[in-house]
């Protein structure tokens, strides 16, 4: 299979990669561009686990081709925190204890980041349906949940 | 395996056109990659269809709506002429998969996939809408639900790409609705599902009426008896009870660890009532 030459942008850099015309978004970022961040849990789009944000869409990295990103813009877990100063709904999980084992939480965090920039006020409800697309198997969602409640009064103060 | 990412309607038809492999087309890939995964099918072609001019566009025309092929469901959503002019296609298209699978999946390839528990495809059948096909010698359109054959199937030649949807200008005091009978509150396939689509005159009386039933049988099912039976009722009990034994009676389902055919028979009549209720409020009927 011949290879293909993609150019993109990833957490605001300009990257350039080869990848096989049938290898994921996802398996370009863990395995060619070691952006480990995102994760593979099911591999096919339920889980959540891999989520990034592409041309401002939320969508699971492991149902895009890495060919597929050809010019476009692509958000990962690692362009979240600014160098130390860590983005609000990190810092928010952190506090709630919203994670135990961890897998789930770079989608988590990408999720919740998109839900709160289309919806900066939302209700426990929409919370829920907004998040329903990721998985988690420790915490029972309901830390999650209060962490990103927290962390849109806290973005939304500042 | 080739990837290629055509700028043309033509030139995709041309290369589907002369593909010796298998082939498929790319537009959300909420299903192709699944399948590909699952090594269900193992394409040597693969076209992108996203950036053809157009396949990304929801357009209102004179007619009504265009709805491009690459158009992401999310993006029905929002619409807002759209969701006020079809309100029951729109919730249809938002109720598949998660948030990640709205900002990729699209109502063609929701209808070119050919599940019969596709939740889109029956909110677009009781609506009437038509497919836009580009193929090799030209282009054609046909009604939606002739699209699937069965589950998997379609009634597209080889080369043949569904480029858009289409979608009437709504008449004055009309409404559509969808429901889908699921085991949870989100992100789960249809057990049995129902659109209805209602046109009504100034007096509340319908006047046209279409039904579709979703994972009833192997492709989406018009049910023309229950649309003609909604005809001149302002939807009383009697006629809600006779619409549903004739929903329940034209389901053909399976017994599968989803759901019995007995099951899926009730609340196919249940989901029509349902459906049928909604729809009528939104063209306005009390």
């Amino acid at each position: 299979m011949a290879g293909v030459a993609v150019s993109t942008t990833i957490n605001g850099d300009a990257v350039e990669y080869l990848c096989q015309p049938d290898e994921t978004l996802l398996d370009v970022l863990r395995d060619r561009l070691g952006l480990t961040g995102a994760k593979e849990g099911c591999g096919t789009g339920d889980c959540g686990a891999c989520s990034v944000i592409l041309d401002n869409r939320l969508v699971c990295s492991c149902l895009v081709l890495g060919a597929e990103a050809e010019g476009r813009k692509v958000e990962t877990i690692e362009g979240m925190a600014h160098g130390d100063q860590l983005h609000p709904l990190q810092q928010k999980f952190l506090e709630h204890a919203a994670l135990q084992c961890g897998i789930c939480t770079p989608g988590f965090l990408i999720a919740a980041k998109d839900l709160l920039e289309k919806n900066p006020s939302p209700t426990e409800e929409e919370i829920r349906f907004g998040l329903a697309g990721n998985l988690c198997r420790c915490t029972g969602y309901d830390k999650i949940v209060r962490a990103v409640q927290d962390a849109a009064q806290v973005m939304k103060g500042a | 395996m080739r990837y290629i990412r055509p700028l043309s309607i033509e030139d995709a038809v041309g290369e589907l056109a002369k593909a010796v492999g298998p082939a498929a087309i790319l537009a959300g890939g909420s299903d192709l990659l699944v399948r590909m995964k699952g090594g269900f099918i193992e394409p040597e072609l693969i076209v992108d269809i996203k950036a053809i001019g157009g396949l990304g566009d929801i357009t209102q025309t004179a007619d009504g709506f265009r709805i491009g092929a690459a158009v992401p469901c999310a993006v029905l959503g929002e619409n807002k002429a759209l969701r006020q002019a079809w309100p029951g296609v729109v919730e249809a298209a938002n109720l598949i998969g998660s948030k990640q699978v709205q900002g990729r999946c699209t109502i063609t390839g929701n209808l070119c996939n050919a599940s019969p528990a596709a939740d889109s495809v029956p909110a677009l059948v009781a609506a009437g809408a038509k497919a836009v096909v580009a193929g090799p010698s030209g282009k054609r359109t046909v009604a939606v639900e002739s699209v699937p054959t069965g589950p998997g199937r379609t009634s597209l030649a080889k080369g043949e790409i569904v480029e858009a949807i289409l979608l009437d200008k709504r008449p004055p005091n009309a409404g559509d609705a969808y429901l889908r009978f699921i085991p949870r509150t989100e992100m789960d396939i249809a057990v049995v599902s129902a659109g209805v689509n209602l046109t009504l005159d100034d007096h509340g009386a319908i006047t046209a009426a279409r039904v579709a039933l979703g994972a009833a049988a192997p492709t989406v099912l018009l049910v023309e008896e229950a649309g003609q039976v909604l005809i001149g009722s302002k939807l009383d009990e009697a006629t809600l009870e006779r619409l549903a034994k004739i929903c329940a009676g034209a389901c053909r389902p399976i017994d599968d660890k989803r759901g019995t055919i007995e099951f899926r028979r009730k609340v196919a009549g249940v989901l029509a009532r349902r459906a049928a209720a909604t729809a009528y409020k939104r063209a306005g009927g009390k």
